[in-house]
């Protein structure tokens, strides 16, 4: 049987658009979600608290699983040789329960370092409808021919 | 890490006492563990072979990791423990200001993670945080505040890095 899928450097140009993720908000993603990340804070799992307190129409999203949400579509893309070297996101607004929540990522740049690694530059924007919820920027090593692995890399040779 | 440490002129002397200092170190309260990674894979749907076919972790990362952006779920201390007072706070540093600055309200702007050594099962890591600057008062929508930078650095059982991750914090009070 074939190995997963592996997408490398050559393939990739900027402006490039990655395929687009939509995915349904429940209850349940925002709990699990929290749960995973050990976050027990209530305005994440209660919503009478997330109301009064928060001032907010819900429950909504913890940042630590918008960033495992992150890392799924980049890998989703890049497949499981793709390395996350850097990711910096800005939270804009919240996603709740019954929301669509939309993932769109562009490569904004190809580079190769010093040591010889492959880079992506790719930004996510993740929005519901109109509203822009979180920006994304993140830094991804992608194998530069079928043989190379980015997550050979140690010391010197990884400078994310 | 971040840029060099900066601090605005009429910080108190503690505040400014902490600037490029090692603050909060610990050890995680458990090893790294594959269970919290199904139940974060599962909570993203990630369907990485890297988290879940042996094969390919040996071939890839010559064996199991866990997924990169959990890198802080392996401090976050749990809802109870016995013998604990008060509500363990993750980024310490962090509520410090908001007290020592009289700061009742806060957000978190921006969040940078750089990810370097896998995270593996069985890796018990250490972390710290270090503050990086404090800005001079600055009005914004939310209020009258200060934008802070600190660095939470983690390392594994070999002193290793495997990652730091940056936060930008908005301490304010409203005004009305």
């Amino acid at each position: 049987m074939a190995g997963p899928r592996t997408l490398t450097l050559p393939e990739v140009q900027k402006g490039q658009a990655l395929p687009e993720l939509a995915y349904d908000v429940t209850a349940t993603t925002v709990v699990l979600g929290a749960l995973a990340s050990r976050d027990w804070r209530p305005m994440h799992h209660d919503k009478d608290f997330a109301q009064q307190r928060n001032g907010v129409r819900d429950i909504f999203l913890n940042t630590p699983n918008q960033a495992a949400w992150f890392e799924r579509y980049l890998t989703d893309w890049s497949g499981p040789a793709g390395r996350l070297g850097r990711m910096r996101f800005r939270m804009r607004d919240s996603v709740f329960p019954g929301d669509r929540m939309v993932f769109q990522g562009q490569v904004e740049d190809v580079t190769v370092d010093d040591a010889g690694c492959g880079f992506a530059e790719v930004t996510v924007k993740l929005a519901v409808g109109d509203r822009l919820c979180t920006e994304c920027a993140a830094r991804i090593a992608l194998p530069r021919t079928e043989g190379d692995n980015p997550w050979k890399r140690k010391g010197p040779d990884w400078q994310p | 890490m971040s840029d060099p440490t900066t601090a605005a002129a009429d910080l108190p002397d503690e505040v400014r006492g902490w600037l490029g200092k090692k603050r909060y170190e610990t050890e995680g309260e458990f090893d790294v563990e594959r269970g919290y990674v199904f139940t974060t894979c599962a909570s993203v749907e990630n369907g990485n072979p890297l988290f879940w076919d042996e094969k390919t972790a040996n071939d890839l990362t010559d064996g199991w990791i866990a997924p990169p952006t959990m890198i802080s779920v392996w401090f976050r201390p749990h809802f109870w423990a016995p013998g604990r007072t008060g509500i363990a706070q993750p980024l310490q540093v962090h509520f410090d200001l908001k007290e020592k600055l009289g700061l009742p309200e806060a957000i978190m702007t921006d969040n940078t993670i750089v990810f370097r050594e896998p995270v593996r099962p069985g890796d018990r890591l250490r972390t710290w945080q270090v503050l990086r600057s404090v800005s001079e008062p600055k009005r914004t929508k939310l209020g009258l505040g200060r934008f802070w930078v600190i660095d939470v650095e983690y390392v594994n059982q070999h002193g290793e890095s495997v990652g730091t991750e940056t936060y930008t914090g908005f301490g304010y009070r409203r005004e009305s």
